[in-house]
């Protein structure tokens, strides 16, 4: 199918966009599920796009392992942020990764191996398409999965009501955790795809700016199943290319859009909650 | 006998207020067992320290001998603890249903890989799991509300749903405090006759109710707490002529009318 490769070959930075926020919209979605909030979703990226272009451009590594790793980077971050933050309850461990953004800004300018303030070059285009889809996909259907089990309503329940839920026999900080390291490491992989679609990172492009984005996402599809947040992504990927004939006009407009969808549909574009309790078969239900 | 719940020496402060102070007291495996006293008297405190939910100054609880006094709340649950709230903590957004599912998740058995793959093990017992909450919630008579959001019933169901919650882990003592507040008398006659059930069923009940009548036909034992102390204990044909009870409810003046009088609590 020709016309399909050159559709695919025009659009390929905004498709593998689609992807990698729809990951990072993810990321997003699985904090937030268990009731914490995380301001370091960019921070995570930008540690998987870093660590995914070093060992690609230092080593021979098959790209697995550099994905691997580009998730596992972020993962340990994530574990000494989150251990003593995740202790409390409250808003710690979002004031705790508002930080990391900046903190990780300024290492990648210093430090020599990360480029400075120039960034990383030439990055092998190692990312194609259909990784990019798979991923997404395996991640939404885990969410689904693990979401519609005793563990989606233990995270429900520590969102919904702590100290209920610890009542309930639910390990608050331990599940809060858990979600925190799936969470980077989503993230951490959206980084490294990103990195090897773009063959150049800076160390702004993962700041404080990108954090919001991503919650953006999240608030925009709405986090009553995992499908919010990835629509979400999708929606506000695409718009600025939709919105392009109105040239200067559309950064006000995507903002708009943004303030209307709040306002209007409070939660999200995807409303739609997910069941905790998976249904009889049919002609077994009492 | 053996004492299913084992408190003593039980002491909590808040600042300057001493809200309990040095109880002790024993729940008999099999008893429905009254705690009550004045508003005030540190009865949902005693609940908060026994679930966990607040640490003790001083003092020990122990379940079946063990302690547990040093264990994390989501710990106790194991052990055969659990609860309802005064203040209703129900998860709104669930339905009905969910709740008591999620009330189960302590006994279930289900591993992150299970789950993920979706494995027989995990869909037996999500399966087994539905058919023991619907019927747990036809025990406390929310069937037909099953997939409703929890936060759209009404005050004396969303107590009902607590208490179908509290049940689902199996436990060994379930911690009532105030299951008949905000029912009207229909209502507060069957839960009487819940309660009754719940005790048939093997489960030991330790309750907080002002309702005295509610208290002395249900409880086979009573503990009274006032200003955090443990003024009185006994079966309730004793509690309810104790003196000293009587005037901790309506200060000395009542007790002394009262003693004039041939009415009892
Ligand atoms: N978390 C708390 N912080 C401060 N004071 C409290 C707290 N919980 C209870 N109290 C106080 O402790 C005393 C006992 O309260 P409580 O145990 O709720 O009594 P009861 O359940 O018997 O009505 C009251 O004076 C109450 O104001
Ligand atoms: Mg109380």
């Amino acid at each position: 199918m020709p016309w399909l490769d050159d559709i695919l070959w025009t659009y390929q930075t905004l498709i593998h966009s689609l992807g990698i926020n729809g990951l990072l919209a993810l990321s997003m979605y699985v904090v937030l599920a268990a009731g914490q909030l995380s301001l370091g979703q960019a921070a995570f990226m930008g540690l998987g796009a870093y660590t995914g272009a070093l060992l690609s451009l230092h080593t021979g590594l098959p790209f697995a392992l550099v994905l691997a790793a580009s998730a596992l980077a972020p993962a340990v971050v994530a574990a000494v942020i989150g251990i003593p933050t995740l202790r409390l309850t409250g808003v710690y461990l979002a004031i705790a990764t508002i930080g990391l953004g900046e903190v990780l800004r300024v290492v990648y300018v210093n430090a020599g191996i990360t480029g400075g303030a120039l960034g990383l070059n030439g990055i092998p285009g190692r990312t194609e398409t259909w990784m990019i889809f798979l991923a997404l996909g395996l991640a939404l259907a885990g969410a689904f999965a693990v979401g519609q089990s005793r563990i989606g309503r233990a995270m429900e329940a520590m969102r919904s009501d702590g100290i209920a839920a610890a009542v309930m026999g639910i390990d608050r900080a331990a599940g809060q955790l858990a979600a925190l390291l799936v969470s980077a490491m989503l993230a951490g992989l959206a980084g490294c795809f990103s990195a090897h679609s773009a063959s150049f990172i800076g160390p702004n492009d993962y700041a404080f700016e990108t954090a919001v984005t991503i919650l953006s996402f999240a608030i925009l599809g709405g986090t009553g199943s995992p499908l919010g947040p990835v629509v979400g992504a999708l929606v506000l990927t695409a718009l600025p290319e939709v919105l392009r004939p109105l040239q200067d006009f559309r950064l006000v407009f995507n903002g708009l859009i943004i303030v209307l969808v709040v306002l209007f549909l409070p939660r999200g574009v995807v409303p739609w909650r997910m069941p905790r309790l998976g249904r009889l078969p049919r002609g077994m239900a009492p | 006998m053996t004492a299913l719940l084992h408190v003593t020496g039980l002491s909590k402060r808040f600042r300057g207020l001493t809200a309990v102070a040095h109880v002790t007291f024993s729940v008999r495996a099999g008893h429905i067992h009254g705690l009550i006293g004045p508003n005030g008297a540190g009865k949902t405190t005693v609940f908060n320290l026994i679930s966990g939910v607040l640490p003790p100054d001083d003092g020990e609880i122990a379940v079946d001998g063990r302690s547990v006094t040093r264990l994390p709340v989501h710990a106790r649950a194991g052990l055969g603890l659990a609860r309802t709230f005064q203040n209703i903590r129900l998860f709104d957004g669930m339905t009905v249903l969910e709740n008591v599912a999620t009330g189960a998740h302590a006994r279930l058995t289900a591993t992150l890989m299970q789950c993920l793959f979706r494995t027989p093990a995990w869909r037996a017992e999500e399966r087994r799991l539905r058919e023991q909450s619907l019927e747990l919630l036809e025990v406390v008579g929310l069937r037909d509300r099953a997939d409703l959001p929890a936060g759209d019933l009404s005050y004396g169901e969303q107590r009902r749903l607590e208490i179908a919650r509290g049940l689902a882990s199996a436990p060994r003592l379930l911690l009532l405090d105030e299951p008949a507040a905000g029912m009207n008398p229909h209502e507060t006659e069957a839960l009487a006759r819940l309660l009754g059930r719940v005790r048939d069923r093997g489960v030991t009940l330790l309750l907080v109710e002002h309702d005295m009548g509610f208290v002395m036909k249900l409880c086979d034992w009573i503990t009274v707490l006032n200003f955090g102390r443990c003024i009185a204990e006994g079966p309730p044909a004793e509690i309810r002529r104790d003196p000293v009870v009587i005037e901790a409810y309506l200060g000395a003046k009542g007790a002394a009318r009262l003693a004039c009088g041939e009415s009892s609590l």
